[in-house]
C-alpha cells in the first residue's frame, strides 16, 4: 500500500469556556475534538461522516491550521505542521488546500472569477509568474469544465454547481497534494450533484490528489471514498474500508446511522430493520463519562460509564469484522433480509 | 374538533385537496418569473401524497399558495382552483379562508428556528393556537400545550412548557412545530421539507412521528422535499415537480421501479449505488432552468437525453401512461412524449 501522506496522532482541539469580562476565567471547555488519530495514505479518499455537532469541520479547520491544535500532531509527510507559523506554515500550506460547504457564502461577490482563481497565486508567486497567472486560471477554468472566457464573470453570474466548480478550481490552483473537501456537495440541487462528485473524481485521477471527504449523506461517502471514518462528538468511533464499515459495522453508533440512512427504495420499507435512536447528541462541553455514546446506546452497560474503549481492532472478531472500533462489546449486527 | 363537526362532514367523498391547473408568477425587476404554470394535484384523507423536486421546481410555492401565505405582490395567482373539499379557497373571503387555515389545513416549515418566535415561550405559542382559534382560557391553554407536548413526546414536557426556542436541540425544536400543527387536529398537514434541517438520526425519529399521528388522526400529508430517500420511505404517491409544472405522478413502489419520465430516471439513475463504486455516476447534463426565461416546448428539453424536435415546440400534457397492451396504470402520467419509450427503458 502507498506512503502515510497525512498522520493524524491523538489530536485535540478544546475551544476554552470563560467567565467573567474583566477577569476571564476558564470554567470548562468545548471539547470539539477530543483525541483523534488517522492517517490518510497518497492518492485515497478518506470519507469522514457524522452528525451536526460531532466535531468533523472543526478537524478540518485543525488539519487546515486554520485553527491551531490544542494537543497532538498533524505529520504530513512525516513532518509535524500543527505548530508552525510563518513562512514554514506557509509553505506547507500549499499542500494541502480545502473546498468549502456553501458555494454561495466562500466566494467573495466582488472578485471575479479571475480574481478569486488567482489568489493563491499572490501569496504563492513561485507557483504561476506574473505573466502567466491568467492562463493559468483559464486552464484551471477549463480543468474544472467551466468555460475559460468566463473569466471575468462575477460568482452571481453562476448558478451553485458552477460556483462550486469555481471554489474547486481555487483548491487546485497551487497543485496541491490533498484537498479537504467539506460538505461539497450538501448545498446543490441532487441533480448536480453526481456532476461534481464526477469532476472530484476525476480530478483526483489526473492529479493524484489524496482526499478528506467531509460530509453527512452516507451513500455519497460510501461511493467516493476507499475508507470511512465515523465521528461521534470528538471522538473517532470506527474506521475502516468501505465494505468494513458499510456491510460489517461493529459500533452500534455506525450501526444506528447507518440504519436511520432513507433508502431510496420503496420495496425495503417492510424489510428494513431500523435502529431508531433514542435522544439527542450530548453536548460537547460537557460529554458523558466513559464511552460518549453510551447515553443512547441499547448495549451501554456499567462498564461503558466507567472505562472509555480505546479505538483498535477487537481481538474477538475476525474477517472484514476485524477493523478498529471503539466499542467495549464490538459485534456485527445481524441484518434482517436487506 | 368536536364530533358532530365532523360528522356533518362525513359525506363528503371526493378528494380533501384538489389543486387544478394552478399558476403562480412573481413579478420581478427583471420580468415575470413562472414559478407555478399549470399544477394539478389531489389528496385523500388518510393519503400521503410527496412532492418531489429540486430549488425552483415550485414546489415550495405551490404549498404556500394552498396555505395563503405567499406575498401578493410580488407574487400573483393568474389562474387555477384550490379546492378544499369542494370548496375553492381562492374565491373564499379573508375570514372564511382564516379559518380553514390552522384549524383545517396546517403547515410545518423547514427551519423550526426561523419559524418559532424567539421571545415568546414554546408553551405560550402552543397555546396561542388555542385562544386564537378556540377562545379557551390562558390557562387552559397551557395545559393543552403541554398535552401536545406530550404527544409529540417531548420528554418532560411540563417542565419545559416555559422554555424559548433556543432552549431546545434541532429535533425538539422540530417536534414542537408538528405538535403546533397538529393543535387543532386538522384534516390536511403540508410538511415542507421537515427534516432537511435535522441530522439523520433525528430524522428517522421526526418522520416516525409524523407517520404516527398521520395514521392516528386519518389526516392527509403532502410532504413537499428533495430527497428520494425519505419520499421512499413514507409516500403513497408521488408527484414529480420540474420547472413549475409536474412532470411525472404515480404510485410510490412504481416510480422507483419504472419511472416513465426521462427527469425522474435521471434522479433515479445519479443516486450512488453499490454496484457502481468506482464508477462514474450518471449525471444529469446542465443545469436547472432560469424561472424567467423556461425553455420553449418541455423545459427539459436541453438537459433530456431523449429530446427531439417536438420536445423543443410543444408542450407535452400529462399523458395518462398504460401498459403497451393499453392496460391504464392508474394514477400514474407523465409530461414526455416518449413516455412510453421511457418506461420500457430498463
Amino acid at each position: 500500500m502507498a506512503e502515510n501522506i497525512l498522520e493524524v496522532k491523538d489530536l485535540v482541539k478544546h475551544y476554552p469556556l470563560t467567565q467573567g469580562i474583566l477577569f476571564k476565567k476558564q470554567v470548562g471547555a468545548v471539547k470539539a475534538v477530543d483525541g483523534i488519530s488517522f492517517e490518510l495514505k497518497k492518492g485515497e479518499t478518506l470519507g469522514i461522516v457524522g452528525e451536526s455537532g460531532c466535531g468533523k469541520s472543526t478537524l478540518a479547520k485543525v488539519l487546515m491550521n486554520l485553527e491551531r491544535a490544542t494537543s497532538g500532531q498533524v505529520l504530513f509527510k512525516g513532518e509535524d505542521i500543527s505548530q508552525l507559523s510563518g513562512a514554514a506554515l506557509k509553505a506547507v500550506r500549499r499542500n494541502i488546500q480545502m473546498v468549502f460547504q456553501d458555494p454561495y457564502t466562500s466566494l467573495n461577490p466582488r472578485m471575479t472569477v479571475g480574481d478569486i482563481i488567482g489568489e493563491p497565486f499572490e501569496i504563492h508567486p513561485e507557483v504561476a509568474p506574473k505573466g502567466d497567472r491568467r492562463k493559468a486560471v483559464q486552464d484551471l477554468l477549463d480543468v474544472v469544465g467551466l468555460n475559460p472566457e468566463y473569466i471575468n464573470r462575477y460568482p452571481h453570474q453562476f448558478s451553485g454547481g458552477q460556483r462550486q466548480r469555481i471554489g474547486i478550481a481555487r483548491g487546485l490552483a497551487l497543485k496541491p497534494e490533498i484537498i479537504i473537501c467539506d460538505e461539497p456537495v450538501s448545498a446543490l440541487d441532487v441533480s448536480v450533484q453526481a456532476q461534481v462528485i464526477n469532476l472530484l473524481e476525476q480530478l483526483q485521477g489526473d492529479f493524484g490528489l489524496s482526499y478528506m471527504f467531509i460530509a453527512h449523506d452516507l451513500s455519497i461517502v460510501r461511493h467516493i471514498s476507499d475508507r470511512v471514518g465515523v465521528m461521534y462528538l470528538g471522538k473517532m468511533v470506527e474506521i475502516g474500508s468501505d465494505e468494513e464499515i458499510y456491510e460489517n459495522a461493529t459500533h452500534p453508533y455506525t450501526q444506528a446511522l447507518l440504519s436511520a440512512v432513507p433508502v431510496p427504495d420503496p420495496t425495503a420499507r417492510e424489510s428494513r430493520d431500523r435502529i431508531v435512536l433514542a435522544g439527542d447528541i450530548p453536548s460537547p462541553a460537557n460529554p458523558p463519562s466513559g464511552c460518549r455514546f453510551r447515553t443512547r446506546c441499547w448495549k451501554a452497560e456499567d462498564r461503558c460509564a466507567e472505562e472509555i474503549p480505546l479505538l483498535a481492532v477487537p481481538s474477538v472478531l475476525e474477517g472484514p469484522a476485524a477493523h478498529e472500533s471503539a466499542c467495549h462489546f464490538p459485534e456485527v449486527r445481524e441484518q434482517a433480509a436487506a | 374538533m368536536d364530533t358532530t363537526e365532523r360528522e356533518r362532514e362525513a359525506p363528503y367523498s371526493g378528494p380533501l385537496l384538489d389543486v387544478r391547473d394552478l399558476h403562480v408568477e412573481f413579478v420581478t425587476r427583471d420580468g415575470v418569473a413562472k414559478a407555478v404554470n399549470g399544477v394539478n394535484y389531489s389528496v385523500r384523507a388518510g393519503e400521503t401524497l410527496a412532492v418531489l423536486g429540486e430549488s425552483g421546481s415550485g414546489k415550495s410555492v405551490t404549498a404556500q399558495a394552498i396555505m395563503g401565505i405567499l406575498d401578493m405582490p410580488p407574487a400573483r395567482i393568474p389562474r387555477g382552483e384550490i379546492r378544499f373539499r369542494g370548496q375553492d379557497m381562492l374565491k373564499m373571503g379573508k375570514d372564511e379562508r382564516r379559518r380553514i387555515r390552522g384549524q383545517k389545513i396546517a403547515m410545518i416549515f423547514q427551519d423550526a428556528l426561523s419559524a418559532l418566535n424567539p421571545v415568546l415561550t414554546v408553551g405560550f405559542q402552543l397555546g396561542e393556537m388555542f385562544r386564537a382559534h378556540r377562545g379557551v382560557s390562558r390557562r387552559e391553554a397551557r395545559e393543552k400545550a403541554v398535552e401536545l407536548m406530550d404527544r409529540v413526546r417531548i420528554p418532560a414536557a411540563k417542565q419545559r412548557v416555559n422554555d424559548y426556542p433556543h432552549q431546545f436541540s434541532g429535533g425538539m425544536r422540530q417536534r414542537i412545530m408538528i405538535a403546533m400543527a397538529l393543535a387543532l387536529e386538522p384534516d390536511l398537514i403540508i410538511a415542507d421539507e421537515p427534516t432537511t434541517a435535522l441530522d439523520v438520526t433525528v430524522q428517522a425519529q421526526v418522520m416516525d412521528l409524523l407517520a404516527e399521528l398521520q395514521s392516528e388522526f386519518h389526516m392527509g400529508l403532502i410532504l413537499i422535499t428533495h430527497d428520494l430517500g425519505v419520499v421512499a420511505d413514507v409516500a403513497d404517491k408521488i408527484a414529480v415537480m420540474y420547472a413549475g409544472r409536474i412532470v411525472e405522478t404515480a404510485p410510490v413502489h412504481q416510480l422507483y421501479a419504472r419511472p416513465a419520465h426521462p427527469y425522474t430516471r435521471g434522479l433515479l439513475d445519479s443516486i450512488p449505488r453499490l454496484d457502481q463504486k468506482g464508477q462514474e455516476l450518471y449525471a444529469i447534463k446542465g443545469l436547472p432552468p432560469n424561472l424567467l426565461r423556461i425553455p420553449p416546448g418541455c423545459a427539459f428539453n436541453p438537459r433530456c437525453p431523449r429530446a427531439q424536435d417536438i420536445c423543443r415546440t410543444d408542450v407535452p400534457e400529462l399523458f395518462p401512461v398504460a401498459e403497451d397492451d393499453g392496460t391504464p396504470l392508474e394514477g400514474r402520467g407523465s409530461a414526455c412524449f416518449f413516455w412510453k419509450e421511457t418506461l420500457h427503458d430498463r
